[in-house]
This record gives C-alpha cells, sequence and structure tokens, in this order.
C-alpha cells in the first residue's frame, strides 16, 4: 500500500471504485459541508474536495477535507498549481497527510481570468505534472522538491485528470502517459459525453499498457437541465457535448429533463463498468450531491465494498 | 523590441498636478517605434498637458526633448545641463529608461507617461504582440520556436492543460493554445519526441534582479580593484 487509503484499498483490491465530489462553501460554515456530505457517506469511496474551482475563493481544500474526515467520510485532496507556488504545496502536502488525508488529485487549476479576482497573480511556479512528480518524490524517496531529506514521509495515494477531449486530441493519451511516467497512482477524466471519442482514448490508453499503471475513473456529470447542457456545450473549455445529449434533453418535457439527465448518466456508468481499462467512475454531481444517493442505487453501486 | 502603452492622461496629469516646470523626455528607440512615447508622442503629451493645466487654472512651463535612448548614459548626459530648470521630470521611455533617467537626476521627481508592456512583435502597424517574457531559461529549442511561459497562460511547461479549446485557449477564443501550437509545428516537424519527457521545474532566473556580465568584460570597479 503506498496511502492505505479506502480508494486505493477499493481498487487494488479489484473494485469498480466510485467517487463523489464536494465543492467548499463560499463562506466559514463547516455545516456547509457537513450537510452535503450527509448524501455523500457510504455512497462512495472518497470525495474530492474541490480547491477555488473555476478560480472562485471558497473554504481551502485541506480545511473541507478535515470536516470530511471528522464526517466519517475519506475526501480526495484536489490541489491546483495556479494559487501556491512549491514551498507552499509541499508544505500543505505535509500537514494534510498529518492530519489523515491519504489521497490527492494534482490539478494545474483554471485561469484566474474565470472567477470572482480575474486581476489576481497566477502563480504556476509548477505546473500539475511536476507536482505528481513531486508527491511521489516526497513519499517514495523521502525527499522535497529540492532534494532535502524530508521526516516522516507522506502516504499519499496519487491523482490527477486527463481530458481525453481537449485539443489536440491524439495528443491526450501521450499526455496521460506523461502523468503516469511522473507517478500519478489513479486518474479522473473530465466528464464524459462523447462516449465514441472516450471509447478510442481508452482503446489507446490500453493499446499502450497505461491501463495496467495507473487506474482509470471515468468522470459523469449527469446533466440536470437542457439549459445546463447548453452552457456546456458552447461555455465550458475542453467541454464535449455531442448534439444527440442536446436531442435527447430537448425531447422530453422540461420536467423530465433531470431524468433524462440521470438516464444518460447510468447509461453511461452501465458502460463503463464493462469497458476495459475504467477502473472506476468518478461523479461529479455539481450542486447535486442531494440526488447521488439515488445514482448511486440505481447505478448499482450500493453497497459500496468494505476493505 | 520593447513595447509601451501610454497611461491615461488623467493619471499623467495627477502625478505633475504639483509640479511648475516639467520636462517631458522621449526615447527614439523602441518606443518611438511603437508609438508610445517617440517625438510625436512627446509632442502631443506636451501639448495635451499645456491645454490641461490652463484649463485647470494651474499653467505649468513645459519643454521637451526626445533622446535616441534613455537606458544609455552616452544619451542621457545631453539633459545634464537642462534638468535643473525643471521641477519635474515625465519619462516616455519604457520602464528601464524611465529608472535609468532618474538614478541620474537623484534629486528630482521622474514620473512614467507610460506602462511597459513586454517584449514584442510587430504584427502591422501599431500591432504588437509578446513573444518572451525574458525568463533567462530558454525553452524554444524543445518548444518548436513557440514560448511556453510566454503564450500559455498557465506558463505551463508540460501543456496542453485541459482547456484547450478548439485550438484556443481557455481564457480567450482569439487565443490560440500555445500547447496546442507547439504540438502541431513540433508534428509537422516530425519532432514530437521533444515533449514526451517530463519537463522538470523551472529554475527561475528572474526572481531577484538580475546583471548580466558577458565573457570577457568585468564591472569597472571590480576591474580597479
Amino acid at each position: 500500500m503506498k496511502s492505505g487509503s479506502n480508494l486505493e484499498k477499493v481498487l487494488t483490491a479489484g473494485h469498480f471504485a466510485f467517487t463523489g465530489e464536494l465543492g467548499p462553501p463560499r463562506g466559514a460554515h463547516a455545516e456547509e459541508v457537513r450537510k452535503k456530505a450527509v448524501f455523500l457517506k457510504g455512497r462512495v469511496d472518497s470525495v474530492n474536495i474541490t480547491d477555488n474551482q473555476t478560480a472562485m475563493v471558497r473554504m481551502a481544500s485541506w480545511a473541507a477535507s478535515l470536516i470530511l474526515i471528522q464526517e466519517g467520510l475519506e475526501p480526495n485532496y484536489q490541489m491546483v498549481c495556479r494559487d501556491r507556488n512549491r514551498l507552499a504545496m509541499q508544505a500543505d502536502i505535509l500537514g494534510a497527510c498529518a492530519l489523515g488525508i491519504r489521497n490527492m488529485l494534482c490539478l494545474s487549476g483554471d485561469h484566474c481570468q474565470f472567477g470572482d479576482h480575474p486581476t489576481a497573480k497566477g502563480v504556476f511556479d509548477i505546473d500539475s505534472m511536476q507536482l505528481i512528480a513531486t508527491v511521489k518524490k516526497m513519499r517514495d524517496e523521502g525527499k522535497f522538491l529540492s532534494g532535502a531529506d524530508l521526516d516522516g514521509k507522506p502516504q499519499i495515494f496519487i491523482g490527477a485528470a486527463a481530458n481525453p477531449f481537449a485539443d489536440p486530441f491524439e495528443w491526450r493519451v501521450h499526455r496521460l502517459a506523461k502523468k503516469i511516467s511522473a507517478g500519478v497512482d489513479f486518474i479522473q477524466t473530465q466528464c464524459i459525453y462523447n462516449m465514441a471519442k472516450f471509447r478510442e482514448f481508452i482503446r489507446q490508453a490500453n493499446d499502450m499498457g497505461l491501463t495496467e499503471k495507473a487506474y482509470i475513473l471515468a468522470g459523469v456529470t449527469p446533466m440536470k437541465s437542457l439549459g445546463m447542457a447548453k452552457y456546456m456545450k458552447a461555455k465550458v473549455p475542453g467541454m464535449d457535448v455531442p448534439d444527440e445529449i442536446i436531442s435527447r434533453l430537448q425531447g422530453v418535457a422540461r420536467d423530465k429533463q433531470a431524468e433524462e439527465g440521470i438516464k444518460i448518466a447510468l447509461e453511461q456508468i452501465a458502460e463503463f463498468k464493462e469497458m476495459k481499462g475504467v477502473a472506476g467512475v468518478h461523479l461529479m454531481a455539481i450542486e447535486w450531491e442531494h440526488r447521488v444517493p439515488e445514482i448511486a442505487e440505481r447505478a448499482g453501486m450500493l453497497p459500496r465494498p468494505q476493505v | 523590441m520593447i513595447v509601451a502603452k501610454r497611461k491615461p492622461f488623467d493619471e499623467i496629469m495627477q502625478l505633475v498636478k504639483g509640479h511648475k516646470k516639467v520636462l517631458v523626455v522621449g526615447c527614439g528607440t523602441c518606443v518611438a517605434v511603437c508609438l508610445a512615447g517617440g517625438e510625436k508622442e512627446v509632442a502631443v503629451l506636451t501639448t495635451e498637458l499645456d491645454m490641461g493645466r490652463k484649463l485647470a487654472n494651474n499653467p505649468v512651463a513645459l519643454g521637451s526633448i526626445t533622446l535616441e535612448r534613455q537606458c544609455d548614459r552616452e544619451y542621457l548626459a545631453q539633459l545634464d545641463g537642462m534638468v535643473k530648470d525643471y521641477d519635474a521630470l515625465i519619462s516616455m521611455a519604457c520602464g528601464v529608461g524611465i529608472q535609468f533617467l532618474a538614478e541620474r537626476f537623484p534629486d528630482t521627481p521622474v514620473f512614467p507617461a507610460v506602462d511597459t508592456c513586454g517584449l514584442a512583435v510587430n504584427q502591422d502597424v501599431g500591432w504588437y504582440e509578446e513573444r518572451c517574457r525574458s525568463c533567462g531559461r530558454c525553452v524554444l529549442g524543445l518548444t518548436g520556436g513557440i514560448c511556453p511561459v510566454t503564450m500559455c497562460a498557465k506558463g505551463l511547461y508540460n501543456g496542453p492543460c485541459g482547456g484547450t479549446n478548439k485550438g484556443s485557449c481557455e481564457i480567450n477564443a482569439d487565443q490560440p493554445c500555445a500547447w496546442n501550437a507547439i504540438y502541431e509545428r513540433l508534428k509537422a516537424q516530425g519532432r514530437l519526441d521533444c515533449i514526451l519527457e517530463v519537463q522538470p521545474p523551472q529554475e527561475w532566473k528572474d526572481t531577484t534582479p538580475r546583471t548580466l556580465i558577458q565573457p570577457g568584460y568585468t564591472k569597472p570597479e571590480k576591474a580597479k580593484a
């Protein structure tokens, strides 16, 4: 075991993993985290805690991760390269591990321009690839990025993201390979809507032997409405929403769109369970945590394995 | 070249409002080429200030001169006899020139009339695009001659990130994704192996003031010692 996290145990035992996501509040109320956590507890193996997602200031991801631990859930602590330099990152990794965090997701982070402080200076001292390598060096070699020894290796299950849909498509599998060679243990993909393209991506990853070297969790975000689907298609960079998704949602009454969105997600999850090279699903039910119990149940994900 | 943009008139007025005798100093090199601080722009600003201060019932005595360069002592020396006649200087040079001017005349306040915007190419008359952040460790040999530090909004060494949008950067559809362009160029050259390896963290060279002494040269004071 590299970290002993629940997620690592579930994956190494060969179970199909199921992870969730929780966005910390824009304020100091721990209660907001606890309320969302109720819906996720027992229904997922680990919960991603986003780090100032879309460059909006929120409660620190390590702090919300600790609240989650208090509530008996396992966090997957997200860290972006946008907001801190290599000193702060390594300090936070040590602190997170000392307080019981065992999974980390290493990300570049959305550009500051998207958020509520658009003129902030993005740090990007190191990039996500280099952050992965940093955590690995700390964990496996017991050394800081500088090469100096550290006392007490942080036991972290190292994750990263992959977006199979952003340009250039033919390079994406090579970028995945780079993340694996940098040291990731698991990958959570961008929300998948274009299944044909994802099948091709996984086929390439299988052919290159990458799915043997890291666990790939397929990203799923159920569409809540036609408006959301149109927004994601038009406005979210790197998102690939095919017309067939739009037309399926268009084809049902307005009050049935959420149900149709969940049906699409369930069909996807059913396919991922059978797809060679896919080790689990990462469910990003954005501000829809209360629907996770139902989705988990209907997807046949319950009960979660006890390992 | 170095490009700059003239500051808004109101900001310049505010900077020098307490001064009665002001010399406007242009620079005839980079900022003249990019139409921000050469002889012509000095004339325009001087006229604007003259009118603006008259309208504000706060007239000012103005002088103007454009040096060949403000980043060389030889040219700054032209001002040695003039500056005593003024109680403030406005520089229309880049940040380098402004500081060298202020350093030469430390008793006289120096105010910037331009904002320095970077090292840029001339795409067309009046149209400049930044290409270099002078980071001090050039990787262009690996990236197909496209700078990831400058042209990628996140300055990634191992791009492209997941925000690439139909070949554009996530910040703006008009901004090409640098890493998409790097990929396309290296692919066309058959050199994708250049970006297959993980690039290690940058050893930043631009975090302290840098001094450059070319091989075979020394600082004069060192030579004496």
